[in-house]
């Protein structure tokens, strides 16, 4: 053994738990550069969020014949510009917007769309066409392919307690931790301890009982080094008591403290919306308006903002007409927001939905979500897309 | 490898596990004896029939805000209790193979409706075909109103064809990708046009909505209908291929062995398609007791939860705890993540439900508490100290009674830890593991550690 490494070596191994080195991806990291590191933020809204009413196009007569009773009155919107602007529950947002943090890109979809809830977010979370069912999650192929190909290790975080599909890949997974400390005591039970202490590099092998092992030993070291990293900051910004709030505050305390991760991964509920969608869509709109605005000022306050991208997302936007029960059905291609504090092209980024040229009274989609994806991988996390995707996607230029 | 093992081994894989209980039945017995036992305790068939008013549906369609919650309550009350009605049977029976086959069949014709009466119909067709014969039981899974109305057959009509249930047939229950071209997915999605099923869950061939022109489907010629197709499937030895090699990867491993697979085929197309005698061939080959077929199957969810109960005869006061463990750990009943199914192997296995995986057992058997009596340093000592607080607590929320009575008097009195953990594990006790167990200062508490291994996920 080199100097060198035998002293890198010890120095890892200073842990409570005396684990090989190459078990050790976070602490392994610690040594990687620190500086220039950039962060992607998913924001998950489950249930199918209704764009239209998010993004609203106000300038155009055909939203409010087909919408008479829920669409967003001229007077009430927040205009972004002559046909777009947002839903009022979204107001803290304009700062945001003027500031040239905000980006919406209209009308993102794929073919053959699927109304499914289940399986339209297996589709965006595995990134596959319409017909195909794959396994693995995109970020969690993005940490398969960057752990081959870059030599440095990467991670991603899912601020929850179960780990979406998305952060499943072949060979590596993101993890879950809602609260790290948690998690870390979760690990501290003196058994595991033990039988893990116990377990020497031979039982690491291909077998199934060595993935096991290794993956507790990884969450051991994941768990004990984003505790102890994390703990040495604490969010000085308020933030809006609600679980998004918390989530991104956590997301804020993870991104600030210097932790080693590429993808932080936060889901809200609640946008399945048939019946009376106004007050349940206002609510849910309220909570991520006032959560993701505390976090972007929140970052900018800190110096992160410029390293750092927001991407939110939902399974599929609604119907184009409202249903009789003052609710919207199961649609098809919807709005992707972006914040950040280095957008390329800040604003609107496209042309506003078309409601004349519809697909059964859905909307056609203009961008596959997958070329917003393949952006974020080629520009942002800087792997080729190709090795995510399974082939290649020319991508955009929003960033 | 010696009878007993052996007969361990067959339990863990066609059963969920053998239990102390078993041991003075099994230790003179064969594993021919043993697979005829397995086959035999499972003749019996009895459906699951909780879930018995139908709601009425146009509620949640066309009611009011006020009706449509009340119908979604319904709903998701009678899910629930479906979820919990299998659960129980899985727990309790003695047909353990029907329920592994059923657990099976409930996979490989994965399906998801909100309607608890069909998804409990199409779950006694798989229980009551679990070990009968493979095309009736194709044919009733597809022509079952869940299967149907999850796989859009019911809009699938002359002149406007829907392919969805059709490429699945081939995709995903037969012959499987690359061995169908995308012409014979539009040729067959013809024949099925006019199935459907009529408000009392019953299939109904809608004949005006059939199209009973020619079609030419995998090279042949005729005016074929549903019928025919699923019949020139099954004339194919493909299918026998196809659902053998996914048989191997549930019972024996994940990596198929070619040469197995094919003699499994051969076995099921030659009986034409019967399922028991080709359990019956797999169960007393050779090869499945091979040691690199031992131990190295990963539970799932399911498998774990049911396995849990069965060999500590846990009782649960509020059985609804089985649902967030299911949860948890990535499995719930009834809901599959797509047509697909479960993707299983390691795919069960992340950071979180791996945590949660190994404390589930403490949770169950002893109030979260696993009552390490080792090396323990004085921050051990504290966490410990907070675990036995807690206890109470987490008992009045899992409520869970496991029989310990009836498991400790099982357990043969001259057994050494090493031998008990041996028995409880399916892959080897290694030197470490012994070293730990050999510690625990009683019985109890060794299972408890026992069950919160990593070797415990493995069947």
């Amino acid at each position: 053994m080199k100097r060198r490494d035998f002293l890198k070596n010890t120095a890892l191994a200073s842990g409570a738990l005396m684990l090989p080195a190459f078990l050790k991806p976070f602490e392994a990291m610690a040594n990687a550069e620190l500086s220039g590191y950039k962060n992607l933020v998913i924001i998950q809204l489950s249930g199918g969020n209704d764009g239209l009413n998010t993004i609203v196009p106000y300038g155009n007569d055909i939203y409010y014949q087909k919408r008479n009773v829920i669409s967003v009155k001229p007077t009430e919107v927040v205009k972004l510009d002559g046909m777009l602007g947002l839903n009022p529950n979204l107001s803290a947002l304009k700062e945001i917007y003027d500031q040239g943090w905000m980006g919406i890109i209209n009308s993102v979809g794929y073919p053959n769309p699927d109304r499914s809830h289940f399986r339209s977010m297996d589709i965006w979370q595995t990134a596959s066409d319409s017909n195909q069912f794959l396994t693995t999650g995109w970020v969690g192929r993005y940490l398969d392919s960057n752990c081959q190909v870059a030599k440095n290790s990467h991670t991603a975080i899912e601020v929850d307690d179960t780990l979406s599909l998305a952060m499943k890949g072949a060979t590596m997974k993101g993890i879950a931790v809602r609260d790290p400390n948690k998690l870390y005591q979760s690990t501290r039970e003196p058994f595991f301890k033990d039988i893990l202490n116990d377990h020497d590099t031979d039982h690491l092998n291909e077998d199934n009982l060595g993935y096991l092992y290794k993956t507790m030993t990884e969450t051991y070291s994941s768990a004990e080094y984003i505790e102890n990293t994390s703990k040495t900051y604490n969010v000085s910004a308020e933030y809006p008591a609600t679980p998004l709030g918390n989530q991104l505050k956590t997301v804020s305390k993870f991104i600030n403290s210097g932790l080693q991760t590429r993808v932080y991964y936060v889901s809200l509920s609640g946008f399945d919306t048939h019946v009376g969608q106004v007050n349940q869509q206002s609510r849910q709109l309220k909570i991520y308006g006032d959560a993701v605005t505390a976090f972007v000022k929140d970052l900018k306050q800190t110096g992160k903002l410029d390293n750092t991208l927001v991407m939110t997302f939902s399974e599929f936007g609604r119907r184009v007409e409202q249903n009789a029960s003052n609710g919207t059905d199961h649609g098809t291609a919807s709005n992707v927001l972006l914040f950040g504090g280095k957008l390329k092209k800040a604003g609107i980024f496209n042309d506003a939905p078309n409601l004349e040229d519809l697909d059964n009274g859905d909307l056609k989609y203009q961008i596959d979500f997958r070329d917003v994806y393949a952006t974020l991988l080629d520009k942002w996390l800087e792997v080729n897309n190709s090795q995510v995707l399974n082939r290649n996607f020319s991508g955009l230029n929003f960033v | 490898m010696d009878e007993l093992r052996k007969i361990k081994h067959l339990y863990s894989r066609a059963a969920f596990g053998l239990r102390f209980a078993d041991i003075q039945n099994a230790e003179h017995a064969s594993v021919k004896k043993a697979v005829n036992e397995l086959l035999r305790s499972s003749e019996t068939d009895e459906p699951i029939g909780l879930v018995q008013t139908k709601l009425d549906y146009t509620m949640l369609l066309t009611g009011g805000a006020n009706q449509k919650k009340i119908a979604i309550m319904q709903q998701v009350e009678q899910e629930k209790e479906l979820n919990l009605s299998w659960l129980k049977k899985m727990n309790s029976t003695d047909a353990v193979l029907r329920e592994k086959m059923t657990l099976f069949w409930h996979n490989h014709f994965a399906c998801r409706t909100i309607n608890a009466v069909y998804a409990q119909q199409l779950n006694n067709i798989q229980r009551s075909n679990a070990l009968g014969n493979f095309r009736d039981l194709l044919l009733q899974v597809s022509q079952s109103p869940a299967m149907l109305q999850f796989l859009n057959n019911q809009q699938n009509r002359k002149g406007h064809p829907n392919e969805n249930f059709a490429r699945e047939l081939m995709e995903l229950f037969t012959i499987g990708r690359g061995n169908y071209t995308e012409q014979d997915v539009k040729e067959s999605a013809r024949a099925f046009t006019g199935w459907g099923f009529n408000r009392d869950g019953q299939f109904v061939m809608r004949n005006q909505l059939h199209d009973d022109g020619q079609k030419v489907f995998l090279s042949r010629t005729g005016n074929f209908t549903g019928d025919d197709i699923i019949g020139i499937l099954l004339q194919q030895k493909q299918t026998a291929r196809f659902v053998c090699n996914k048989l191997y990867q549930y019972f024996v491993n994940e990596n198929p062995d070619t040469a197995h697979v094919n003699a499994m085929a051969d076995v099921f197309y030659s009986s034409n398609y019967e399922i028991k005698p080709l359990l019956e061939y797999l169960f007393t080959a050779d090869w499945f007791y091979d040691e690199k077929n031992t131990g190295n199957l990963i539970k799932s969810p399911v498998e774990f939860i049911v396995g849990l109960n069965r060999q500590f005869y846990i009782n649960y006061l509020s059985p609804e705890v089985q649902i967030q463990f299911q949860r948890a750990l990535g499995q719930l009943l009834f809901y599959p993540p797509n047509v697909a199914g479960w993707p299983g192997g390691r795919n069960w296995i992340d950071s979180s439900s791996l945590m949660y995986r190994l404390k589930i057992p403490s949770l169950v058997l002893d109030g979260g508490l696993i009552d390490f009596a080792g090396k323990a340093d004085p921050e051990d000592e504290a966490f410990l100290a907070t675990a036995r607080n807690r206890q109470e607590r987490i008992d009045t929320k899992v409520q869970a009674q496991p029989d310990w009575d009836k498991f400790l008097a099982d357990i043969p009195g001259k057994w050494s830890n090493t031998e008990i953990a041996g028995f409880m594990l399916e892959p080897r006790v290694n030197t470490a593991m012994q070293n730990t167990i050999a510690r625990a200062p009683n019985i109890k508490t060794l299972a408890v550690e026992i069950a919160s291994t990593p070797e415990y996920q493995l069947c």
